[in-house]
């Protein structure tokens, strides 16, 4: 049986029939085209379909979009402003801290809900926090670089 | 000088669309009017396909087909090939036997491909594929490679005597024998290399579609080598020809070594496209992935190391059982032999190596390339080994590498196992690692450890590897069945832009960055005004693809050539519009000039000229500035470099903690410093992962994949590795245009020798000797426990 759902992504207020089983991923990328997030594992460990929903992360993949009724979601695509990255993005492009990018969004969104509960994390409290996120790329070494350098550009935001 | 040009650490032209979520990945395309493809796959390791009953899955709401390997007999769909074929000692051809990318008759590893449904929506083709009935009658399988040619061992295919896809051998037996008998010590050692799964975190990924008004098929495929899938699909498969079939790869999310065969998902969607008259797309669920992705390594080998009473090193015997999975892979059989067997003299001048590998068919996924593809295999190996011979003869690790590394002053030098390395400083990357690290002062941090009731250890790898594959003849000579050139066009636009259409495919690589570095110091251009196209082989006029760590020292040499061409063709225009000769003509920093002279002409102008060529020398040049080249490659480039890795156990939980990792290496020229840095760590990383974590375990009756999730299967994740340091040491590859030698396997290839070598540094003083990957917690513990109790005995 359809279902209506209606919620507000990246600013927008939206609404769409779907299946009852539909995932929160499914709905952004299939329905509303927001691509940025990705499905990497299915089962939660890897961290690349990380979406804000009211504020905290979340992993869309495994989320029914039912249960983002009436919330506020926020992806990757609704970070830059005006064409100008929002400093945790700019602080991956400065310090390398993606290469293939398809873990990419879901590292800054984690990374982001990381500085908003700790604004000065220490590298092992990056290293900890990452603990859903998978990079099979860099290593990590330029991400906790990346990291760091968004949160002081953040300045504890 | 140019700005961003060879050599600047210039931030990526990659990075805006992926950090903002506008890469274009497979999964992200769709076509109009897509239908959307489920695999049936096997459950059994080894099972005769009886009967398949579609009819329900026929009914169900939104199903289009019910695709089988008997529609595929009736097609005539030919087998996936493999790309390079392998002679047995006695001479005979490898065994291949057919694989018909939907099986007809029999399934020969869980999650061999049965059926394809195709339906409206994914989920109506995932719900369908739980009707398709198939009678399936399981039958005994072999499942680990040291069982494999067992007498009496399930056949994987009838016809492979035991199992054996090929029996090969390289090197000197008699002049190996005679060193032994004059050796004053032997080191001996048994050693598993554990199977891995590639897990790019991309998971595969096609979309398949039939134009009927042009006869025209098209497949976007996450593909490291999008040209190749073209080749092999259509001429071998599917009997398409090149003009009727576009292969698109667009961004890639990782491949490492899994994104470069030609997978039967690929021929099937394709075959299937043009009978369901729509286009059909398919995405991996991680399951899948880890059920037919390639896998990579699986050895077990034996190997032994004789040495002089000095202890320099006389010779080695290597015999290798090399797991080859249930079908041949595209690259499968070139794996254990011409990459591996190869490397096994190592940085070192042992003057006789044999080895031995014995390819064998298992009922397991297909085994493939994974990062660094065979030369983990044969560093691991030798690493292992080497630092064994240290402990049991008592001398200092590093010492005993210094001893017997090649001088610089040896090069080039001919190694027994056919390759000829052109340069290198070896002793330097082993002094450079060795002072990083503080090598001399170990003791005094081992017994701070102690004091502290933790085991501290340090360990060394010192690794060459071969890249920048490879010289086409020396390739076909070896049993390769294509060439493994590169190509370039360079496209310089009328006002002054430039767009290269490469056959390198870049998914992580940064060759956008790069290759657009290499053309602004060549040509003068700002990177902005710079495209790098690839992925497509409408656009690009042919490719070998990205791996091996091939595209800067392969794909850069032919754009390098490329724009060779387009300089030597500017400076004909330049010669006629400055009145001069072309032999007085300079080309610098974008400007052509009268050498000698304030007379000059910038590129740009020049460029504008050819395509509005009203002053121009018509009698001997063409309009336009467009030019393509192939670079076929001399020789195997060789970086090589030395990996220590110093860590602490917890004698109590066995946790490993790796409290440090030093790398120099040398790539040769290095075109952006900070690229080869992350590809470093990145490979470092996949390396401590094979070390410390991953390990892809079948049930050895059924062939159950225990390790099909990444709930079971544990990749390193941020907090199980430290920040690395990471230095060069650079010696110019002497025969490419760039001096460049190839960075993106080296992490990955030197460095879990380091961290199993500095793991039983810990262990020794408990007394364990032997250990095989991965070091978990618990295999450690259990490791130390053993150790304790024949202690007690």
């Amino acid at each position: 049986m359809p279902i209506t759902v209606s919620m507000t992504v990246n600013g927008k207020a939206v609404s769409a029939s779907v299946e009852e089983r539909t995932l929160l991923v499914q709905y952004l990328r299939d329905h509303l085209g927001l691509t940025g997030t990705h499905v990497g594992c299915d089962t939660s460990q890897c961290g690349a379909c990380v979406v804000h929903v009211n504020g905290r992360s979340a992993k869309s993949c495994t989320m029914l979009t039912a249960q983002a009724e009436g919330a506020d979601v926020l992806t990757i695509e609704g970070l830059a402003k005006n064409g100008k990255l929002h400093p945790m993005q700019e602080a991956f492009r400065e310090n390398h801290g993606l290469q293939c990018g398809f873990c990419t969004p879901g590292m800054v969104m984690s990374a982001l809900d990381l500085v908003k509960n700790n604004p000065n994390p220490s590298e092992s409290d990056i290293r900890h926090y990452l603990e859903g996120n998978i990079c099979r790329c860099t290593g990590y070494h330029n991400i906790i670089k990346s990291i760091a350098a968004g949160a002081k550009a953040m300045g504890g935001r | 000088m140019v700005e961003n040009g060879i050599g600047a650490r210039t931030k990526r032209k990659e990075d805006a669309r992926f950090l903002t979520g506008k890469g274009t990945y497979t999964d992200d395309i769709n076509r109009p009017h897509q239908t959307h493809g489920v695999f049936v796959r096997s459950p059994h390791a080894h099972a005769r396909i009886k009967k398949i009953k579609a009819d329900k899955a026929l009914k169900a709401p939104g199903v289009i087909a019910v695709l089988t390997g008997a529609d595929m007999v009736a097609d005539k769909v030919n087998s996936l090939p493999c790309g390079w074929l392998i002679h047995s000692k006695d001479g005979s051809p490898m065994v291949e036997p057919p694989h018909i990318p939907l099986a007809p008759d029999k399934a020969r590893h869980v999650g061999d491909h049965v059926a394809l449904v195709v339906a409206e929506t994914r989920n109506q083709a995932r719900d369908a594929a739980e009707l398709v009935e198939v009678d399936y009658e399981p039958l005994k399988a072999v499942v680990r490679v040291g069982d494999a040619d067992k007498p009496g061992a399930p056949l994987v295919h009838d016809q492979a005597k035991n199992n054996i896809c090929y029996d090969w051998h390289l090197g000197d037996k008699a002049a190996v024998d005679e060193a032994f008998k004059k050796a004053a010590h032997v080191t001996k050692l048994d050693l598993i290399n554990s199977r891995l799964i590639p897990n790019a975190i991309e998971p595969r990924s096609a979309i398949a579609e039939y134009d009927s008004a042009n006869e025209r098929y098209t497949l976007y495929t996450a593909s490291q080598n999008p040209h190749v899938i073209r080749l092999l699909m259509g001429a071998f498969v599917l009997g398409i020809p090149e003009h009727k079939l576009r292969v698109v790869s667009p961004d890639v999310g990782g491949g490492f070594g899994s994104k470069i065969p030609h997978y039967a998902e690929e021929a099937i969607l394709t075959w299937a496209s043009k009978k369901v008259g729509r286009p059909i797309k398919w995405t991996a669920e991680r399951s899948e992935s880890f059920l037919s992705d390639t896998h990579g390594r699986d050895h077990v080998s034996h190997v032994e190391l004789a040495l002089d009473k000095d202890g320099k090193f006389l010779g080695l015997r290597v015999a290798t059982k090399a797991a080859m999975g249930a079908y041949l892979s595209t690259f499968a059989s070139a794996i254990p032999t011409y990459l591996y067997g190869t490397l096994l003299a190592g940085v070192y001048t042992t003057p006789a190596v044999y080895v031995e590998v014995k390819a064998l068919f298992t009922h397991t996924a297909p085994v493939d390339a994974l990062r660094g593809a065979g030369r983990p295999e044969a560093c691991y190996l030798l690493e292992r080994l080497v630092e064994r011979a240290a402990w049991e003869t008592k001398t200092d690790p590093v010492e005993l590498r210094r001893k017997n590394v090649i001088p610089k002053s040896a090069m080039p030098y001919q190694t027994p196992v056919a390759l000829q390395y052109d340069c290198g400083d070896f002793v330097k990357n082993l002094d450079d690692a060795a002072k990083a690290i503080g090598w001399a002062s170990f003791a005094n941090r081992r017994e701070e450890s102690k004091k502290r009731g933790m085991l501290r250890g340090i360990g060394v790898s010192h690794y060459i590897e071969a890249c920048g594959i490879a010289p086409s003849a020396v390739v076909g000579a070896l049993g390769g069945r294509a060439g493994l050139y590169e190509s370039a066009e360079v496209r310089f636009h009328p006002t002054g832009s430039v767009t290269v259409f490469t056959g390198s495919h870049p998914h992580g690589q940064s060759n956008e960055t790069t290759f657009a570095q290499i053309v602004a110091s060549k040509l003068g251009v700002p990177i902005e005004n710079v495209e790098i196209v690839h992925g497509d082989t409408d656009r690009v006029p042919f490719g070998m693809g990205t791996y091996g760590s091939r595209s800067i020292a392969v794909g850069g040499s032919a754009l390098v050539k490329a724009i060779d061409k387009v300089i030597a063709k500017g400076k004909k225009i330049a010669a006629h519009q400055l009145e001069a000769s072309e032999a007085d003509i300079e080309f610098k920093d974008g400007v052509f000039r009268v050498a000698g002279t304030d007379k000059q002409k910038a590129i740009g102008e020049i460029a504008l000229s050819a395509y509005v060529p009203h002053n121009f020398p018509h009698e001997t040049t063409e309009p336009g500035l467009d030019e393509s080249a192939f670079y076929d490659p001399k020789n195997f480039t060789f970086p090589s470099g030395c990996h220590i890795c110093e860590l602490e156990v917890d004698p109590d939980t066995g946790k490993v903690a790796i409290l440090r990792f030093v790398a120099v290496d040398d790539f040769g020229n290095i075109i952006n410093p900070m690229i080869v840095e992350g590809q470093v760590h990145g490979g470092v990383t996949h390396g401590i992962g094979q070390a410390l974590t991953e390990a892809c375990v079948y049930d050895a009756e059924s062939g159950q994949l225990l390790t099909g999730s990444m709930m079971d299967y544990c990749m390193p994740k941020a907090d199980d590795v430290p920040s690395f340091e990471v230095a060069t040491n650079v010696v110019p590859c002497t025969h490419n245009p760039l001096g460049v030698k190839g960075c993106g396997e080296a992490g990955t290839i030197g460095s879990a020798a380091a961290v199993i070598n500095a793991l039983l540094s810990a262990l020794a003083p408990l007394g364990v000797k032997e250990f095989d990957m991965p070091a978990s917690s618990h295999r450690v513990w259990q490791a130390i426990q053993n150790a304790s109790r024949k202690a007690a005995d």
